[in-house]
């Protein structure tokens, strides 16, 4: 029987899990979001223009919901749109 | 003295001087009521992300202000619904880091690292080309 050493793999299945999330606004210290800003909020809504959710973009409770708010004051002022189908 | 700002869309069909003169009504009318103006910035004509009331451009202006009452931004408000060339109004209170990144932002120091970066590599090649 082989032992665990044996058992090679062609591609290391833990490559992938040591990437931890994180906040980039904790991290890099940026405490105010411009709702004027369309290229920066653009990162936080998917192609249909709808805001992503937490867990896909590692926001914090607090900043995610600053950017929530700072992108619908931006759809309020046709900065975004509030529904389209080809965002990015 | 809270700080707010105030950005709003002027009808883009109306000739220079009348969006002008429409920003400069608000400018006016905020100074007289006792705020302090701190920047007026114009955004320019912008593409809008849907369309409102049938037009797809807009002139966007950007007026940051600090005031005591707040009975300026009621008047202010009104005074903006009424008026039929502007399409859209949002108003806004800063906290202070709004009014600290505002003023990072019209000192420069908010430019992305992609354009310092760029800036970076185009004096270095400067450098290089004087040298040669």
């Amino acid at each position: 029987m082989a032992s665990r050493d044996d058992i090679k793999f062609l591609s290391n299945p833990k490559i992938g899990q040591n990437r931890s999330k994180y906040c980039r606004f904790r991290k890099f210290g940026i405490k105010h979001i411009d709702y004027k800003d369309a290229e920066f909020l653009k990162q936080f809504v998917n192609e249909q223009g709808k805001i992503l959710p937490r867990r896909i973009t590692g926001n914090s409770l607090k900043y995610q919901r600053k950017v929530s708010t700072a992108i619908k004051r931006a759809r309020h002022l046709a900065i975004l749109p509030y529904v389209t189908d080809l965002l990015k | 003295m809270r700080n707010y700002e105030v950005t709003f869309i002027v009808d883009p069909v109306l000739s220079g001087e009348e969006i002008k003169s429409t920003a400069q009504t608000y400018e006016d009318q905020i100074s007289q009521s006792g705020a302090k103006i701190v920047h007026v910035e114009e955004m320019g004509l912008r593409q809008l992300a849907y369309p409102i009331k049938k037009r797809h451009s807009g002139v966007y202006f950007c007026i940051e202000f600090a005031g005591e009452s707040v009975s300026i931004i009621d008047a202010l408000e009104l005074a903006m619904r009424r008026d039929e060339r502007i399409m859209r109004f949002l108003v806004i209170s800063l906290d202070k880091y709004g009014v600290q990144y505002n003023q990072d932002k019209r000192d420069g120091k908010v430019g992305n690292r992609k354009k310092a970066a760029d800036a970076a590599a185009a004096a270095q090649k400067e450098e290089e080309e004087k040298e040669a």
